[in-house]
This record gives C-alpha cells, structure tokens and sequence, in this order.
C-alpha cells in the first residue's frame, strides 16, 4: 500500500522531493533520504527473509547489520541505510533472477 | 604534506576517538589518512545530517551540541587545509601484512601502515526477544540515527525497551521531537539501578541529566520489566507483550519497537590483526587487550568504544592518549598523558557504575525457547543452538560451525553475546569459558567483483 508507509517525518520536511522506481512502480521521496527512509516512507518493507516467512524492514541502520540490502533493476545489491536515493534510480526488493 | 620518510599512518573511524587522534598527530606534523565508513565524519553519537538538512547542532545533539561542533570543526578544517587524506563512505574489509583492503564506492585499494589506530567504535548490544525478526523491530541506535540523521521516527507508535543510557535517552528526544511513543521498557529493576550509583557518582552532572531525562518520560516509563513477546502479523509488529515488576501482564499495541543493552565494541578489526582479547565479566563480552595508552602491539593501538566503553567523552580522551602513544613508540615528542589519564580512569568508574546499573539479561537470553530466533541474519533459533551444544560441546566455533550461528551477513555482531550465554547454559559454564567468534575477513560483506577486478 503506498499510502501506508512506515516511517513518520518529524523535522526536515522542506527538502526538494526526488523521483524513483520500486518494483516497477513510481514513488516520491525527498533530497538526503536514504533510500531505507525513501522506501519506508510509502512501504512497510524493504525485503523478504531468505530464510523465513517475514519481510524485513532493516534493523541497525548503521551498516553493520546488513538486513536492509536491496537490488537495482541491473543487477547490485545495494545497503539501504547508507546509500542516499537519487532521482530516477531504479530499485526492486527482491535480486534479479538473472543475476548470480 | 607527508614525504616518503615519513611513517604512515592509518587511523580507522572518524567518530569522537579518530577524530582526536588525527588532530593530534597532524599537530605533530604528521599526515594521517582517516578511513571511515560514514558520509561525513562524526561517528554515531555524533552523526551528521546530509547536506541540505537545517537542524542545528543545539536541536541535534542537545546538551553535547557544543562538543559535536567543536569535533566537525576540527575535523572539517584539517580536511580543508589538507592535513590529512579523508577516505569517506569507506570500509576496511581484511588486515594482512600491514596492508589494509579497504572497500569505497570506486572499488577495492590496498593501503599499507607503519602504524595503526583502530576507533571503531560501538553499536548496540542486543539480546533476542520471541518476534524480533519481524518488521519494524530495530535497535535503539538505529531509532536514533533515524531521528538525528533523516529527521524521521521508525514507527507511528513506538515501544523502547532493554536497558541503558540509550534507553532513557532516545526515548526523551523522540517524544520532544513529537513522536509517539507508547512505553519505555527497562528490564532493570530501581534495586538494580541503585546498585550502580556509587560508581554513577563519579559523573554527577551527567547521572542527573539522565535522571531529568527520565523524568521527561513521565508514566511511559517502567522499571524492572519482563519482555515477553513481540507480536507480528505478516506485515511486521502489532504489539509488545510484557509483565510489569509486580508480574501483571501488558499487551501495548505498536508498529516499532527500539531495543538495546547499551553497547557491543565493535572488534572485528581488532581481531583480523591479531589483537589478543580477553573476557570481561562486568560488560559481558569480549574485549580486545590494550594498554592504558592503548597500545595492542605490532603497531597496532586502539581507542574509544572499541575496546574501552566509555562514551563519546572517554573516546575522545582515548583518540589523544592512543595517538600520543604512537608518536611516543616512533620517538617522536608526545603530548603529557597524565591529565588525559586520570581523566578517563574517573570515566571509568562512571562506565562501571552503568554496567551495574543496567545489566546485560543474561536471563532473560538463558531461558529463551526453543523456537525463538536468535541470529536474525539466518534465522537459527535456540534451538538449533543447544543442540549444537548436545552434539559438539561448549566451544563458541564449534556451536557456530555446527548451527551456523554467527555466520550470517552481520557476522555475529547481533546475535554473539546471546547464543554465548545459551550455550553457557547449556554446557553449565560461565561464557568466559564458551569462548568468541573468530573474526575472519572480511569483516562486511563484500561483493565478488571486487575482489575479480582487482585481483
């Protein structure tokens, strides 16, 4: 649901607002978010578990936990709580099936 | 700038203790490269915003906005009048030979050392709850970056609990920053934070700020709690089941939940270059050896949190003390440590005093069951553990080689200190005796490309 998303914004609400994909759906978000603020701004996850039944939303969101990786449409895996969004990347929440 | 024959330098981390340490040598005329993981130095406590975000330092960091501002000044200035080479969004992966593998966004580069500082600071030490792998769960830590760093709460309805200045703290800025949050959850008990004060008297200033902060929580606040369930549907957390110290049950309805038990050192680094560790049972966990100055041996010395868990105030203290020991070792002239010191042997006392106060439930980690998960990495549940433990005996790699415990992506930096007091346990030991983790590099994970195109 892209209205739902999971994280509130308290303060530095006055930023130019960025465009990107997600699983092939367009989403707004703003100038400095990481893409885990981007993504949870509208979304309740950032990716399934491999290994269970939940999604994940990130825990540390300081590099060192690594539950918050998500793909770019060509292919590399990226870290959601370090890397900031830009304008017209190209994400998904799952790897490409082509991609080893 | 630096010359061929002069040593070099490498310090890794740009939080409170690199800072310090850098400034000190560049004094020294000496040219160190700082690598650091973050965008922007400052470390965690003091983490900087992106560019373009106008909170000031006084709405960021509060009563430590002046040292915040003082350590990105210094920093900032030795960057622009290039005292030193800043490698930033930068991780060193492996150690060998006094040669770095540092990764950045340009690829892999080997950096060679004469002599290295490591302020690697700390993250969060986290024990497992029944439901913690579910979305929307995060540590303490991370609840405060958000708030610091993007201006954003985790969560519309929020539960803290563990135990820790973090608590109280991230805590009092999330309901000054308009957030809601529901309940603070502390699993010590008022006895056993009043066990701490002596040594928390070393600091009064600081203990009576966390107690004005406290007081900020008003009726959220619950000492002396049992954690017992956090409830998930399929899109991540619903609601904290918890008992209050008079055993009544509560069910408090949230969509997030920040956890901690104050700090892990981060040690990773310590340990591929071949730092001896030992066990200290007053912070549960293991801790790589270094002297007062921080020496490690082989030219390797160590500073703030990630050997000593001082705060942002010791790191700072540690950061000048581990650079005067090196200038010292290289023959060159040192700054006085004395003041420094005595100094950090007062903080010492404080940093007791809060282990005391809020101690790691170990407990709380013992009586897990079965079917609880403790690496969240992979899912390894309890379970999967003690029988590990059944099958192999108490030694940590063995129970890790055999459950896989500890050897998801995080490389065990969550779920370690849990599964050593399972495993205690389980084997009727005390953790010192299960032993740790090895480190191996590399110590984030690191795409095969690489290392391919670098050879």
């Amino acid at each position: 649901m892209i209205s739902a998303g999971r994280i509130v914004r308290l303060a530095e609400r006055d930023r130019v607002e960025v465009h990107f994909v997600l699983d092939g759906e367009m989403r707004s978000a703003l100038a400095g978010d990481t893409l885990l603020t981007a993504m949870l701004a509208s979304g309740r996850a950032l990716r399934k578990s491999e290994f269970g039944p939940e999604p994940r939303a990130g825990f540390c969101l300081m590099g060192a936990c690594q539950d918050c990786w998500v793909w770019q449409e060509e292919g590399p895996r990226l870290r959601a709580c370090t890397t900031p969004i830009a304008e017209g990347m190209r994400l998904r929440t799952t790897p490409p099936e082509s991609w080893p | 700038m630096s010359d061929a024959s002069s040593p070099k330098i490498v310090i890794v981390g740009a939080g409170p203790a690199g800072i310090r340490a850098a400034a000190v040598l560049v004094e020294a005329g000496l040219h160190p490269m700082v690598i650091d993981e973050g965008n922007r130095a400052g470390g965690q406590i003091y983490r900087r915003p992106p560019d373009g975000f106008t909170r000031t330092p006084e709405q960021l960091y509060g009563s430590e906005a002046a040292k915040a501002r003082a350590l990105h000044a210094l920093f900032d200035r030795l960057v622009k009048d290039e005292r030193l080479t800043h490698c930033a969004a930068s991780s060193v992966i492996a150690a060998r030979d006094g040669r770095l593998h540092v990764l950045g966004q340009g690829g892999m580069q080997l950096v060679s050392y004469d002599r290295l500082i490591l302020a690697t600071g700390a993250s969060d030490r986290v024990a497992p709850v029944p439901g913690w792998q579910s979305a929307g769960v995060y540590s303490l830590g991370a609840a405060q970056i958000a708030l610091k760093a993007q201006g954003v709460a985790l969560g519309r309805r929020i539960v803290l609990m563990g135990s820790g200045p973090l608590l109280t703290l991230v805590g009092a800025q999330l309901v000054k920053a308009g957030a809601d949050v529901a309940a603070v959850l502390d699993t010590s008990s008022w006895r056993q934070q009043m066990r701490g004060l002596l040594g928390l008297a070393a600091r009064p200033l600081v203990a009576l700020r966390g107690l004005a902060l406290r007081a900020r929580l008003g009726g959220r606040y619950h000492a002396g709690v049992t954690l017992e369930q956090i409830e998930a549907d399929e899109q991540g957390v619903i609601a904290m089941r918890w008992r209050d110290a008079g055993g009544r049950e509560h069910v408090t309805r949230c969509d997030m939940i920040g956890m901690g038990w104050h700090l892990r050192a981060e040690t990773h680094l310590a340990d591929v270059v071949g730092c001896a560790f030992a066990y200290d049972a007053q912070w549960r966990q293991w801790l790589p050896k270094a002297d007062a100055m921080g020496r490690a041996g082989n030219g390797v010395y160590l500073a703030g949190d990630g050997v000593r868990l001082l705060g942002a105030d010791g790191a700072e203290i540690a950061g000048r003390l581990a650079a005067a020991a090196c200038l010292a070792d290289l023959g060159q002239p040192a700054p006085s440590a004395s003041t420094d010191l005595s100094e950090l042997a007062r903080l010492e006392r404080f940093a007791r005093g809060l282990a005391r106060a809020f101690p790691w439930p170990e407990a709380m980690a013992r009586v897990l069951p079965d079917d609880a998960i403790v690496c969240r990495c992979e899912n390894v549940t309890a379970g999967d553990i003690r029988h590990g433990v059944a099958f192999g005996g108490c030694e940590a790699n063995r129970v890790k080689s055999l459950s896989r415990v500890g050897m998801g992506r995080c490389q065990g930096r969550y779920c370690q200190l849990a599964a050593v007091e399972l495993v205690a346990a389980q084997a009727g030991c005390t953790p010192g005796a299960v032993g740790r983790f090895r480190g191996q590099a590399p110590v984030r994970p690191a795409p095969i490309g690489a290392f391919l195109r670098n050879g």
